[in-house]
């Protein structure tokens, strides 16, 4: 101890150049000239609009997928400075000048060039020879497809460097020594990472769940030395199932959870947080409130209604009660604020305020218009076996109003429990009729100006979110009179969030309903299946210029994707022969290079499969880009193959090999330099140059004859 | 290097432990005898107790089946649909179903031979048999069912060696209601439970001749597993997991005698090629055998010939396509009817009513309509319209521009940029102009797939896509149907997307030119094959197309072993006779009990084992562990693939969907609770241990006993108030709020 304090503080540092020319390579090729073209490419369409919902401080529930991806795109706009004043509404459009392109890209483009330096370290971590390893980046960096995905503001290629981290940091915590301090950090980061990767987009519990199988057999064989003591197999086993486990658990549940992803948006200053705190907790008869559908399909809405009435007959010919419409909108709006009504009392809050308790009757009362909420047996727009909801309004026609509903707690934990702020899931049960208020899931048509269509089902049963509201905005309303009310509603809760709500509400609507047109039909000029992105029989045109033939696609390598799909067949066999031959005793090769094998297959070849095959599953719209991280494991067993295969020939095969390396080696370079122009955009080709660049039929490239 | 030693070391000593328990299988193998002898709780003395049980078993289980019959004497739930297909077995008419035909041709079969003449139309549940003979059927189906338990129980104690683990799943699946109510009606379960319980038991007893390859017995088992898989697939596609079960234990088996090095590489082919011919090859000639009896029985047009392709409909007795004869290739001024390539995909459809203000242009509908009606016919024209001319007509080729127009109501088929009804990518297609002059956007171009400029259309053969001249599009149909503005018919519309789909090819199936000879479609009759193949086809889209509807409460497969909601059979009022079908909760929770106590347990044994603990101390800690790890973990196997797979599936699912795989974990509770009930020794004293052994298995017996005569109304019938009310005979066992009796 006491020589250790006597040594001067030295620092050595060990740098591998190798490491640092391929971390280089990566970033030159994914970031050169990044901001080039200056116009929305393919998908950054969809996820622009989340970043200006974040950068807007717009408060916002995110269902489209977990939200750290998300999140992620906003960090890039936020150092860039981004308003978020941007109409995401088209492919192609050009970008105004308050678009800082270059950050909105830069974050993706830097994870996409870190992933060759993972790749390489990957390869070491398997115990192959760095000439491999390096071999496997350049095949990673020398990826069209790839670079392409990195240098927009796109999801995939975050996915994938979390995937490729947590399976090295996986390696580095299994392959360190047992007793070393660092490689509990490497667990750590194992678990951190997976749980990014998840967070990014859902594919990635796929990778987790084969890492955390990886770390079971490694467990198991912990266990089953029985040369450590009880206590200390044990121990490392709680600790590995502990780390991986909770960390991920925690992350994976996260997103879910309501308040964590309030947390976040209240650190973006707009979110729920501010939108909530000062609010009164316990709703009582009089308070204003806005009611929110805990069920989030198609979309999270509000319960709303507007001066509009349902027509008087629909398009197929039924009636309709021609009362006020009431339906659920996804957006903020004045129109969202109803008002908790004990029946035939006034409209303020008693002092003390008069809790609303499970059970009580109440009326609610649209804060604009002053309708009741009403139901009654008539058939609903478009689900005609339910019960249309209307803002009552007596036309003197022998239909009378039915506005009392129960108020129904269901997570209630004792009878007369008090309805509570965004913490009470409710149920509103209509007196006469018991119906239950429903969001039924269909969406209106141009009269009800395409928004979600609300009704009262009686053959509710058990719990349905879709028939369960949560009050979200609460204040004790103090206005008698109608026009000090709109007025009163006018203001914010707590803080004005919206300056110039019309140009919001403008710019949501429009959003919206290009979300709604996503969300219709899962037809795709350019979507794909699972079977065709094996032999690239599928591209995605990204951009193409309104003027010249300068465009851009998502096109892989073609050689190495060919070369990728021997490897994984040539491993394959080579797996079952050494199989089946093991299993008769026959051993061709030493134990310790066949468990090195099975390793690098279940990494390469088994990150391929949980990265490929559930897409089989999925009903989504698919496109070719959800295939690149199963591809990113499949290129890795190239050079893995290929050492394997060095290793174990005879000298004289053994230089051919070396050619074919070589020869392979500098095809895949021929294919990437002339499919560049496609990958960067520039330089512009001619017409004949692009239709030789066509080497599949099933390809799309466009050209104009000029 | 960066391999660290570890890993490799870990690998050589699992690799060594392996070996070890290899050359130790080999001892065994090497004293069979002895090994024969040392498992011997198999004494005369037990063996013929065995065998009162057995019959014990039998008798019950057939008496708790066959009681009550015949009551309620009118259809209950889905016998409907499989008494009707009976009858279509016994009246020989083709109709359609999503399942493989097995089932509904044994029911039909038993029908045939208890008397039932097909004459009942089993219309809706509820309806009176009155005169008609069902009990032949019912009892038929019941028979089936009480196999069940004693083929449980057969299998427990093959797996286990104990005789009370073998009585604890008989009493279990013997006592359940669900089992008992599900197995009493015209369905289609108790016979695929039959088939599926008949292939473990047969797979059972063929790995215990292991030890006597290629005997008698040992082939006799193999056949009979392979004969009970092609039975349970050929009643539903269930089947395929008990396939999947076999094939895994197979495929366990074949690796184990692959590593004996004994075994000559010959003698694996032999049981290699063996396995392939027992499981493989004879299953899958009787599944084909039974599609064949199928088409051969089923030769009269019926309700179901509509889903299926013009071809597949010419063999069928009093379709109009049977015995036809028409010109083989399209011809100008023909008349046709255009079918669509889509399973169930229609006929091509035009009537006098207009689209609805609102949808694209108020012109004419054209939709996809599945029957046959005077309105799918349609004259083929040339664009400009001379088709006055004498002799031969002239003959459509690919890349051909034509006009179709609607013989009934001489409008032209018709495209244009306004959006489709329902699929607003789309186009919208109409009948348009009058007495057949249109406008331009009336030209449509035919294209065979896969045909060059100048080929031929043929009738029937070729398959066509018409592509819409003016704005490039593609005439598809949707699938979707349309309001009732539409007369609930299917959409038809124009794609702009070009990719080849079934949606966008058509068949020209009827063809009426007097100027050209006819050919006979004989020479069309699809192989037997090319009709299994579509079959299937058909089968599964009707699979995958049962949705469930937006306002049917659909039941969620973790409901199931819970118990949570039961299937109303019979009856809803309090005047009707009421059947539930709902497992004894009893039963139930305590399966659900023994599958979390059991993955504790075998946790906990193969912890010790690894760990090394001294539990062999005593032969009997062994044995055991071995129970439980092999016997148990072969039907929690059996238990995975036929619960887990429904999560994966996007079709309406029920309650009754789990009793296949509520038969496997039936007999695991069996092995779980009479393994740790014997184990008691391993925490008590002898005298102790052994009373709680007793007293625990007395305990046992006598709750499902009392819990069956609590719910036994519930699979016999109720009467009177319902359960809410004090009076009733089920008064205070609504235990669950969601059950409905």
């Amino acid at each position: 101890m006491l020589t250790s304090i006597k040594l001067p503080i030295v620092i050595r540092a060990e740098i591998n150049l190798v490491l640092v020319v391929v971390t280089a390579l990566g970033l030159l090729s994914r970031l050169y000239g990044i901001n080039f073209p200056k116009a929305v490419v393919f998908d950054e369409v969809y996820y622009g609009q989340f970043v200006s919902l974040y950068t807007k401080q717009v408060f916002f529930i995110d269902e489209s997928g977990p939200p750290l991806g998300h999140m992620i795109l906003a960090f890039g706009a936020y150092l860039g400075g981004f308003d978020g004043n941007f109409i995401w509404n088209r492919i192609g459009a050009e970008y105004s000048s308050n678009v800082p392109v270059w950050s909105l890209r830069l974050i993706p483009a830097l994870a996409g060039s870190l992933c060759v330096p993972l790749c390489y370290l990957l390869v070491v971590e398997l115990g192959y020879s760095h000439l491999t390893a390096l071999g496997a980046a350049l095949l990673f960096l020398m990826e069209n497809s790839l670079i392409v995905q990195s240098r927009f503001m796109l999801l995939e290629s975050v996915l994938i460097f979390f995937l490729l981290l947590a399976v090295v940091s996986y390696l580095r915590f299994h392959n360190a020594q047992s007793d070393s301090p660092v490689r509990l950090a490497w667990l750590v980061l194992t678990g951190v990472t997976c749980a990014c990767a998840v967070g990014v987009k859902y594919m990635g519990l796929f990778t987790y769940f084969l890492l955390l199988g990886l770390a079971a057999v490694h467990t198991w064989q912990l266990i089953g030395d029985r040369a450590l003591s009880n206590v200390s197999s044990l121990g490392s086993f709680f600790c590995l199932s502990m780390n991986i486990s909770s960390v991920v658990l925690m992350q994976v549940v996260g997103p879910h959870d309501q308040m964590m992803s309030s947390a976040f948006q209240a650190s973006l200053e707009g979110g729920l947080a501010r939108i909530t705190q000062g609010q009164p907790l316990e709703v009582a008869y009089g308070s204003q409130v806005t009611l929110r559908s805990v069920s989030s399909k198609p979309m999270p809405c509000w319960l709303h209604s507007h001066k509009a009435n349902y027509p008087i007959r629909y398009e197929n010919g039924r009636g309709s009660s021609h009362q006020q419409q009431v339906t659920c909108y996804p957006f903020k709006d004045v129109n969202n604020w109803w008002i908790i009504k004990d029946p035939g009392r006034y409209l303020v809050v008693s002092s003390p305020p008069r809790p609303v308790r499970h059970g009580d009757v109440v009326q609610l009362l649209h804060g604009m218009t002053s309708r009741l909420l009403n139901t009654h047996d008539v058939a609903a727009p478009m689900s005609p076996h339910a019960q249309e909801v209307s803002g009552y309004i007596d036309f003197n026609v022998s239909m009378p109003a039915q506005n009392l509903w129960k108020v129904d707690i269901a997570n209630r934990e004792a009878e007369q429990e008090v309805w509570k702020t965004i913490l009470s899931e409710v149920r509103l049960i209509h007196i006469n009729t018991s119906a239950v208020l429903k969001l039924s899931g269909s969406s209106l048509p141009e009269w009800g100006y395409r928004q979600l269509e609300v009704v009262g089902d009686k053959i509710y049963k058990g719990y349905q979110p879709s028939g369960v509201w949560n009050v979200e905005e609460h204040r004790y309303g103090t206005s008698q009179e109608q026009r000090e009310r709109e007025l009163e509603l006018h203001s914010p809760t707590h803080i004005d969030i919206n300056r110039n709500l019309t140009f919001i509400a403008k710019f949501l609507e429009l959003q919206w309903k290009m979300l709604t047109v996503k969300h219709e039909d899962s037809e795709h000029k350019y979507s794909s299946s699972p079977l065709e992105w094996i032999t690239m029989n599928t591209n995605i045109a990204y951009w193409l210029h309104p003027a010249s033939n300068a465009q851009i696609h998502l096109i892989g390598n073609f050689v190495t994707w060919t070369l990728a799909n021997l490897a994984l067949a040539v491993y394959v066999l080579l797996f079952l022969s050494y199989l089946l031959r093991r299993r008769r005793k026959i051993e061709d090769i030493p134990e310790a290079t066949w468990c090195q094998l099975l390793q690098a297959g279940v990494v390469c070849a088994g990150g391929w499969a949980v990265n490929y095959l559930p897409f089989f599953m999925m009903e989504k719209t698919l496109f070719l880009y959800h295939y690149l991280p199963a591809l990113t494991f499949q290129i890795l067993l190239i050079p893995v193959v290929l050492e394997h295969l060095h290793t174990h020939m005879c000298a004289s095969l053994r230089r051919a090999l070396h050619g074919v390396v070589l020869a392979g080696l500098s095809s895949v370079y021929l294919s990437f330099r002339t499919f560049s122009p496609l990958t960067y955009g520039q330089p512009e080709l001619s017409a004949e140059q692009l239709a030789s660049l066509r080497w599949r039929d099933s390809w799309d490239i466009l050209f104009r004859r000029r | 290097s960066l391999h660290r030693p570890i890993s490799n070391k870990e690998c050589v000593a699992q690799y060594k432990d392996e070996s070890s328990m290899l050359r130790s299988r080999r001892d065994k193998m090497n004293t069979g005898e002895q090994t024969q002898h040392d498992q011997g709780i198999y004494s005369p003395n037990n063996e013929a107790q065995s065998t009162v049980f057995f019959l014990l078993v039998v008798l019950l289980s057939f008496s708790t089946r066959l009681y009550k019959i015949m009551e309620p004497p009118h259809v209950c739930w889905d016998e409907t649909h499989f008494g009707k297909m009976g009858s279509y077995y016994i009246n020989r008419t083709f109709f359609f179903d999503v399942h493989p035909p097995l089932g509904k041709m044994l029911i039909g079969l038993a029908g045939y031979m208890t008397g039932y003449d097909g004459t009942y139309p089993f219309l809706k549940p509820g309806d009176k048999y009155e005169h008609h003979n069902y009990w032949g059927m019912r009892g038929f189906c019941a028979s089936l069912g009480s196999c069940l338990p004693p083929f449980a129980y057969l299998t427990v104690l093959e797996l286990s060696q104990s005789l009370t683990a073998a009585l604890i799943t008989a009493a279990v699946l013997a006592f359940d209601t669900g089992c008992i109510t599900i197995s009493q009606y015209i369905l289609l379960d108790p016979i695929l439970m039959f088939f599926i319980m008949g292939a473990v038991l047969s797979m059972v007893k063929f790995n215990r001749q292991r030890y006597r390859p290629f005997s008698a017995p040992w082939w006799f088992w193999l056949v009979l597993t392979g004969v009970n898989l092609s039975g349970a697939l050929g009643v539903k596609f269930v089947g395929l997991f008990v396939i999947l079960l076999v094939g895994l234990n197979t495929a366990r088996d074949l690796w184990s005698l692959l590593g004996d090095l004994h075994l000559s590489l010959m003698d694996f082919g032999k049981h290699l090629l063996s396995r392939v011919f027992g499981l493989i090859l004879l299953p899958l000639f009787l599944y084909v055998t039974i599609f064949a009896v199928h088409f051969v029985v089923l030769n009269k047009s019926g309700p179901g010939d509509g889903f299926f392709s013009s071809a597949f409909q010419s063999r069928l007795i009093g379709n109009n396509l049977h015995n036809a004869s028409m010109p083989e290739y399209l011809a100008y001024g023909s008349v046709i009817t255009v079918k669509n390539l889509r399973i169930a995909g229609g006929y091509l459809h035009s009537h006098w009513h207009l689209y609805p203000e609102g949808v694209g242009a108020k012109q004419q509908q054209v939709t996809a309509y599945l029957h046959k009606d005077y309105n799918n016919m349609w004259l083929v024209h040339r664009p400009n319209d001379s088709d006055a001319q004498s002799g031969e007509p002239d003959l459509v080729r690919h890349g051909d521009i034509i006009r179709l127009e609607h013989k009934e109501t001489t409008r032209n088929l018709h495209s244009h940029l306004h959006e489709a009804p329902l699929t607003k990518k789309h186009f919208q297609v109409t009948g348009y102009g009058i007495n057949g002059t249109g406008d331009p956007n009336d030209l449509w171009q035919v294209e065979v797939c896969g045909g060059q400029k100048g080929n031929l259309v043929k009738v029937l053969r070729s398959k066509v896509r018409f592509l819409h001249r003016a704005t490039g599009c593609v005439l598809y149909s949707s699938g979707k149907t349309l309001p009732k503005w539409g007369w609930e018919q299917v959409e038809v519309t124009c794609s702009p997307y070009l990719k080849e789909t079934p949606n966008s090819q058509w068949n020209i199936e009827d063809h009426i030119n007097t100027k050209l000879p006819n050919i006979s479609l004989s020479v069309l009759k699809p192989h037997f094959l090319e009709i299994l193949l579509e079959s299937h086809i058909v089968m599964i889209r009707g699979n995958s197309g049962l949705k469930p509807k937006d306002n049917e409460m659909n039941s969620k497969p973790w409901h199931w072993p819970i118990n949570y909601q039961g299937l109303r059979f019979s009856g809803v009022n309090e005047t009707e006779y009421r059947v539930y079908l709902l497992g004894n909760p009893v039963i139930w929770w305590l399966n659900l009990v023994s599958l979390g106590l059991y993955v504790v347990m075998v946790a906990a044994a193969s912890l010790a084992l690894r760990r090394g603990v001294q539990l062999d101390k005593r032969r009997i800690g062994r044995k055991h562990c071995r129970v439980l790890l092999e016997g148990g973990g072969l039907l929690l196997l059996g238990w995975l693939l036929h619960y887990v797979p429904f999560y994966t599936m996007g079709r309406i699912l029920y309650y009754h969907h789990y009793f296949p795989a509520m038969l496997f974990s039936s007999m695991l509770t069996g092995i779980t609770l009479d393994t740790l009930l014997q184990s008691a020794d391993l925490w008590l004293r002898p005298p102790y241990s052994h009373w709680l052994l007793r007293g625990g298995q007395a305990m046992l017996f006598l709750a499902i006993l009392d819990s069956f005569y609590m719910f036994h109304p519930l699979s016999y019938g109720m009467r009177g108030p319902l359960a809410h009310d004090p009076d009733s005979t089920m008064a205070g066992l609504k235990w669950m709020d969601s059950w409905e009796f």
